[in-house]
């Protein structure tokens, strides 16, 4: 009990954190349950027959967005404030000196957990092998933490469901392991660029004090704030391109070019995939419509993977770091583990 | 005088850090030299893994994300 009878600065505004996150949800549950009405009312409202091929578009168009973004939020600010017991330089002293393997297993789950930004990359390359993360335990990490995140998740969650989501994950974590132990068994080290080798990182000095729980809050509202800040305008676009597909695209020309019998159309989307830069934002919606007009789940997975994990911008910011020969060998492992998952699953849905 | 330095290679979010040291160095009153490292060899030095990292008169406060303005009036004054 406190002895001047009231509650302390630093109490009052962990209360105030608390009610406002709590206020914050059920707001969201509010709106969420509101969104068949709502998008109902807006299609009623357009002077359009709700079955010609623009009513069907503009309606899955206004349904779509406020839905998608709205489990967006959910999912972004759940992974901020868990992402909020992790931090990159915990990582690294969990993963130095780990052997390959069981190492390559925590750093693609570690992948998903710590918080990263891309702009961040090379730095944290440099700072996890310098400081004796194994090449390709650094690897597991570095193709995992793109690959699997959290837009990616709620994105699948919201359109193609928790199955879809889950599968992702599993899979997105078996090619983080599996690409990293590959160039790790390979032992690549000497084709890193020359200076990198030449670094040794410092004592990490820095004392990280453990979050209090509006902080906690803080860092998933500052998640939402960054990341559903700057993806919004794909996920925009990437909704009306899908609503377009919906309603304009034929679905036999599709499902003849990606559908599952035609077996070429894995490699063509790893492909096409690579030089392609969207994010996880703009390529879900456009993947759902496409799945809709009868095109196959394994091929569309590919893509999206390919476009995701192995995009021109990455590997550009990477060549600072990596010789030219080790870009191929990462692009070469990272996309043959997405042409298996392709494989596999126009297999074992078919 | 305080000496801070700003870790990152020039990211956006390393610039925000750099205006925010400022703001919080003008509103204490306190005289500071600012400076960025922008080099990646020096930045691993430093032995962080994340940016914008922060280095207060030698010593590294802070690394990965934008700091709390209560945290960085913390560092300067301390």
């Amino acid at each position: 009990m406190s002895v001047s009878g009231g509650i302390s600065p630093a109490r009052h505004a962990a209360l105030v954190w608390l009610a406002g996150c709590a206020a914050g949800l059920a707001a969201w549950a509010l709106a969420y349950s509101q969104l068949v009405p709502v998008s109902d009312w807006l299609v009623s409202l357009l002077p359009l027959d709700r079955h010609s091929r623009l009513g069907e578009a503009i309606a899955f168009f206004l349904y779509d967005v406020p839905k998608v973004l709205l489990l967006l939020l959910l999912v972004v600010f759940a992974m901020g404030v868990v992402r909020s017991f992790f931090s990159p330089q915990r990582t690294r002293a969990l993963l130095a000196g780990r052997r390959v393997g069981a190492g390559n297993v925590l750093a693609a789950g570690l992948g998903v957990l710590t918080p990263f930004c891309s702009c961040s990359a090379v730095p944290l390359f440099i700072g996890f092998v310098s400081a004796g993360v194994p090449l390709g335990v650094t690897f597991s990490f570095l193709i995992a933490a793109p690959m699997v995140n959290e837009v990616a998740l709620g994105l699948l969650f919201a359109l193609l469901g928790w199955q879809v989501a889950l599968v992702y994950l599993g899979f997105g974590l078996a090619i983080a392991i599996t690409a990293g132990w590959v160039i790790g068994r390979l032992h690549l080290e000497s084709w890193l660029e020359p200076w990198v080798l030449q670094i040794h990182a410092g004592p990490a000095s820095l004392e990280e004090a453990a979050p209090a729980w509006p902080d906690r809050i803080r860092a998933g509202r500052d998640s939402v704030h960054d990341i559903v800040g700057r993806v919004w305008p794909w996920i925009i676009a990437g909704i009306a391109m899908g609503a377009l597909i919906h309603g304009y695209a034929p679905a036999e020309l599709l499902a003849s070019i990606m559908g599952k019998e035609a077996w070429w159309s894995v490699p063509a989307a790893v492909l096409v995939g690579i030089p392609m830069y969207s994010n996880a934002a703009g390529i879900i919606p456009v993947v759902e419509a496409l799945l809709g007009k009868g095109a196959a789940l394994g091929t569309v997975l590919a893509f999206m993977m390919s476009v995701i994990a192995l995009s021109l911008p990455e590997l550009i910011i990477l060549r600072k770091v990596l010789s030219p020969k080790l870009i191929a060998v990462f692009v070469a492992v990272v996309g043959a583990g997405i042409l298996a998952v392709g494989f596999l699953f126009n297999l074992l849905f078919a | 005088m305080k000496d801070v330095k700003v870790l990152g290679p020039g990211c956006k979010r390393c610039d925000a850090a750099v205006q925010m040291v400022q703001d919080a160095a003008a509103q204490a009153g306190m005289p500071v030299t600012v400076s960025k490292v922008t080099d990646y060899a020096a930045i691993a030095g430093y032995g962080i893994a994340a940016t914008p990292g922060i280095v207060v008169d030698g010593k590294v406060v802070h690394a990965g994300g934008l700091p709390k303005p209560a945290d960085l009036a913390r560092w300067l004054a301390g």
